[in-house]
């Protein structure tokens, strides 16, 4: 590991009544890497998204972001310190049109004119200009993605965690992603939440494996593949179904 | 077309020529208005403008800003009294107007505080809203003991302050405004006002609260404090309502608890949802309406139906027509229209 | 000593109140989420319905359960008309009552007069010192306990209760177990409505009906459920504890409009600290 991880949880926790959503878990990430969490539905990945985000508190167990402890912050608080988040079901601004979903990303902190820019040159990049004028709640759902990741990288945050990226999109927009999300990993640290291998593969080295609530295993991408207990839990249930 | 999405995407765009123009000939439309109305007809239109004020309040948190204040009539009460009290105690009206709003504004703060920093949800904020003008309505009355004075007001309890003052003219204090007056001042800041909220919606602070409204939680991903801008878009509109009632104390010169009452309350609700509250035109439209169309049913015979009448509205609007009467009805007519063209194509 | 047997008795007066005019919407809005503007005017009804009843000729006692059984029937014919329609937008419930609020104080008013209208009971007074109290007012703060203890205990003990619970946590599972959820539904529509029926049939030897009786109540009613929290019948006697206790010394010592306005402060305040109520941490319980 090269220096300090950017995010560390310690002992991670969430009870929802008397169910362990997150039951104790530490992880840790470095600077720059491109992550996969994994796991069966209901390990707790989207838990443990929103509560690095402060959507949700945590129970108990502290969270670390590039030095500063934001267990307790709140989520726009933690929005500033530069984590953002592609939640797994599209979170954007329905009525408003994707140039004004981008724009409201980019002005936090940014004046006019490098609004403007930011803007813009996401939408090139994303491939949105043609759309522009058009309210995101009429888009196909890739394309409501694509709004929505952009969003993200509109604040240029130092994280970036993406949950489903892939959700709903043609083969052709899965790989346009996979290549995104590789490119954009060369000056921002990424988590992704997938279920889909192939394009899992495109883009990981390093995977987590989350199962009821824990850390299951982390390991290359590779060697999760093959290793045993993952079948177990997940791959092999994936198999037989 | 783009299809109607509430979501009034071109709010957040810098209105055109065309608007400036529409609303420069409004504008002169209303100041020519006077001189073909004789005094009672000025005085009826008046208090449309103001009412609209208050509407206009209302509808600017519940269709932007999505926050349902069904109490704005609490910061109109507010507004007349605190005029009333002011100007009848200095003898001066230019400060008590600005007094007056600041101190509702002031209020609006602090009770903005506590439910929007409270993080309470957005139905109880309705309601808290409601009974807090429903309070200060029974409050307002409870004082026609003599023990309630501010200065040398007498409160009055149920029967209201008279004799409240006009505005005087600020340059030339020796002259108060008549009801052409109060007609040319309403008339003038309602215009203004609407300007005002429509460019406040294509600054950053708007486009934010329309964010809000569309998505709280992406908004505070996204790094926004989403309290700050509730708050900030709630203590401007409890100063749009004041205004409204300082006017209204002024084309009255009186003030009474009324101002506070449900059945006010209601009425705010009745104009938006007649308007719709995805535009800022619609509240004006629907207030006139309702208005006009009390006036003209002669209040008289319509007096004692009024709150029957209110009742039956209300339920059916909601039951029927879920955005607004008239955008209702102007869906209504777009889908005959298709049908119409449909079965002779 | 007899300071303090004024406050147990103001205290013990306004805690009935508070209960009285708050557990019929504690069952429609604290459990069905159904904002039931209109619950001020099922009181005023119900004070109505008891004045009706003692003029036909029958006791009060009587007069009041046959108050509480109309309004109830009353209040089915209003969910099958406009409250089912509207289940899940809450919002919209809001408005349609206030209509419906606004629509039967015209009607009564029309049909009555604004004057108030009133019911003898004569069961004279008792002193605490210098002060003299109505005896009713004891059988007020028994009927409060006494509808408090029986919703307890029909929603925690009986079948129906426990199938009326099952369907306001889960309303589909409940339709897919074969019950059927809308007629559940009309049927605490108007259980809710009997509660706010039987609140106005009591307290009409002390208030009188009026038009404007519901409007004194709502407010009360709505902070104290909303203050009460998720859990609605505990919430609700735990917020008009609270309640009635500063109610109680405030109104003793000046008035009761400031005891109100005090009562309001306080509810705001607390929701300041407890957002999400006095029960907003407790998961279990009714």
């Amino acid at each position: 590991m090269n220096g300090a991880p950017v995010l560390q949880t310690l002992g991670l926790e969430k009870r929802f009544g008397g169910v362990h959503a997150i039951a104790g878990v530490d992880f840790a990430l470095a600077e720059g890497e491109l992550r996969c969490l994994i796991g069966p539905n209901g390990a707790g990945k989207s838990t443990f998204f929103k509560m690095v985000t402060g959507q949700i508190p945590p129970t108990a167990g502290r969270i670390v972001f590039a030095g500063t402890d934001i267990t307790r912050a709140a989520a726009h608080e933690i929005g500033r310190l530069g984590i953002g988040i592609k939640n797994q079901v599209p979170d954007v601004f329905d009525g408003l049109t994707v140039r004004e979903n981008l724009w409201l990303a980019a002005r936090r902190g940014n004046a006019i004119a490098a609004t403007r820019q930011i803007v813009g040159e996401l939408m090139e990049r994303l491939q949105l200009t043609d759309i522009a004028h058009r309210p995101v709640g009429e888009l196909a759902h890739g394309q409501r993605q694509w709004v929505e990741i952009g969003m993200v990288l509109a604040r240029r945050p130092r994280l970036v965690l993406l949950d489903e990226p892939s959700a709903g999109m043609s083969l052709e927009e899965t790989n346009r992603t996979a290549a995104l999300i590789r490119e954009v990993n060369k000056s921002m640290t990424i988590v992704v939440v997938e279920h889909d291998m192939q394009f899992i593969r495109q883009i990981a080295t390093k995977v987590t494996v989350f199962h009821h609530g824990q850390i299951l295993v982390e390991d290359a991408f590779d060697r999760i593949m093959i290793n045993p207990t993952v079948r177990d839990v997940y791959l092999g249930r994936q198999a037989s179904a | 077309m783009r299809m109607g999405v509430p979501g009034l995407s071109a709010a957040g765009e810098r209105p055109g020529l065309l608007w400036w123009l529409a609303v420069a000939v409004a504008l002169t439309a209303l100041m020519i208005l006077p001189s073909f109305l004789n005094i009672a007809q000025q005085f009826n239109i008046s208090i449309v403008f103001i009412l609209a004020l208050l509407a206009l309040s209302m509808s600017f948190l519940w269709g932007y800003a999505g926050i349902l204040s069904f109490g704005q009539t609490a910061f109109f009460g507010l507004g007349g009294y605190g005029f009333a009290v002011l100007a009848l105690n200095l003898g001066e009206t230019t400060f008590s107007l600005f007094a007056a709003i600041l101190l509702a504004m002031l209020f609006a703060a602090v009770l903005g505080y506590f439910m929007i920093y409270g993080r309470i949800s957005d139905i109880y904020l309705s309601v808290i809203t409601l009974v807090v003008t429903l309070i200060f309505e029974k409050g307002m009355k409870s004082t026609s003991g003599e023990q309630y004075v501010i200065g040398k007001v007498r409160l009055n309890g149920q029967n209201g302050i008279p004799t409240v003052p006009s505005i005087k003219i600020p340059w030339h204090t020796a002259k108060e405004l008549g009801i052409d007056g109060v007609f040319y001042l309403s008339a003038a800041l309602l215009v203004l006002v609407y300007i005002g909220l429509r460019l406040l919606l294509t600054t950053p602070f708007g486009r934010v609260l329309v964010g809000i409204r569309e998505n709280t939680r992406r908004i505070e991903l996204l790094g926004y404090d989403s309290r700050r801008y509730k708050l900030a878009a709630f203590v401007i509109c409890g100063g749009i309502a004041a205004l409204a009632g300082v006017l209204f104390a002024v084309w009255n010169n009186f003030v009474a608890p009324e101002m506070f009452g449900l059945k006010r309350a209601a009425e705010v609700i009745v104009w938006v949802i007649v308007g719709g509250k995805t535009t800022l035109v619609g509240p004006i439209a629907g207030t006139a309406i309702v208005q006009m169309l009390k006036t003209n049913l002669g209040s008289q015979a319509v007096g004692e139906w009024l709150p029957l009448i209110l009742g039956v509205v209300l339920m059916l609007v909601v039951l029927l027509f879920r955005d607004g009467l008239l955008p209702g009805i102007g869906s209504a007519i777009a889908w005959l229209y298709r049908r119409v063209r449909g079965s002779a194509a | 000593m007899q300071l303090l047997a004024n406050y147990l008795y103001l205290i013990g007066y306004s805690f009935a109140i508070f209960v009285l005019i708050s557990l019929g919407l504690a069952v429609i809005f604290g459990m069905m989420r159904v904002i039931n503007l209109a619950q001020g005017e099922f009181i005023m009804l119900g004070a109505y319905a008891c004045v009706e009843a003692t003029k036909a000729g029958l006791p009060l006692w009587l007069a009041i359960i046959a108050a509480g059984l109309a309004v109830g029937a009353f209040g089915i014919v209003v969910e099958r008309l406009i409250i089912r329609f509207l289940y899940g937008r809450i919002l919209d419930t809001l408005l349609a009552t206030w209509g419906l609020s606004l629509f039967l104080v015209g009607g009564v008013t029309i049909v009555y007069g604004p004057q108030s209208e009133s019911v003898g009971a004569t069961l004279g007074n008792f002193q605490i010192g210098d002060i003299s109290y109505s005896r009713y007012t004891l059988i007020v703060i028994f009927v409060a306990v006494l509808s408090l203890v029986g919703t307890y205990a029909l929603w925690r003990f009986t079948r129906f209760g426990l199938i009326v619970r099952g369907t306001m946590q889960n309303a589909a599972m409940a339709n897919a177990m074969g019950i059927n959820t809308g007629l559940v539904y009309m049927l605490t529509f108007g259980f809710g409505s009997a509660l706010a029926g039987l609140a106005g049939a009591v307290l009409v030897p002390i208030v009188g009906a009026s038009p404007q009786l519901g409007l004194s109540y709502i407010a009360k009613a709505f902070i104290t459920v909303i203050a009460g929290g998720p859990l609605p019948l505990l919430g609700t006697s735990a917020a008009s504890a609270v309640f009635s206790t500063i109610d109680g010394i405030i109104s003793y010592h000046w008035s009761t409009v400031v005891s109100e306005v005090a009562v309001l402060l306080i509810a705001i305040v607390l929701l300041r600290l407890l957002p999400l109520g006095i029960t907003g941490r407790l998961r279990r319980g009714l």
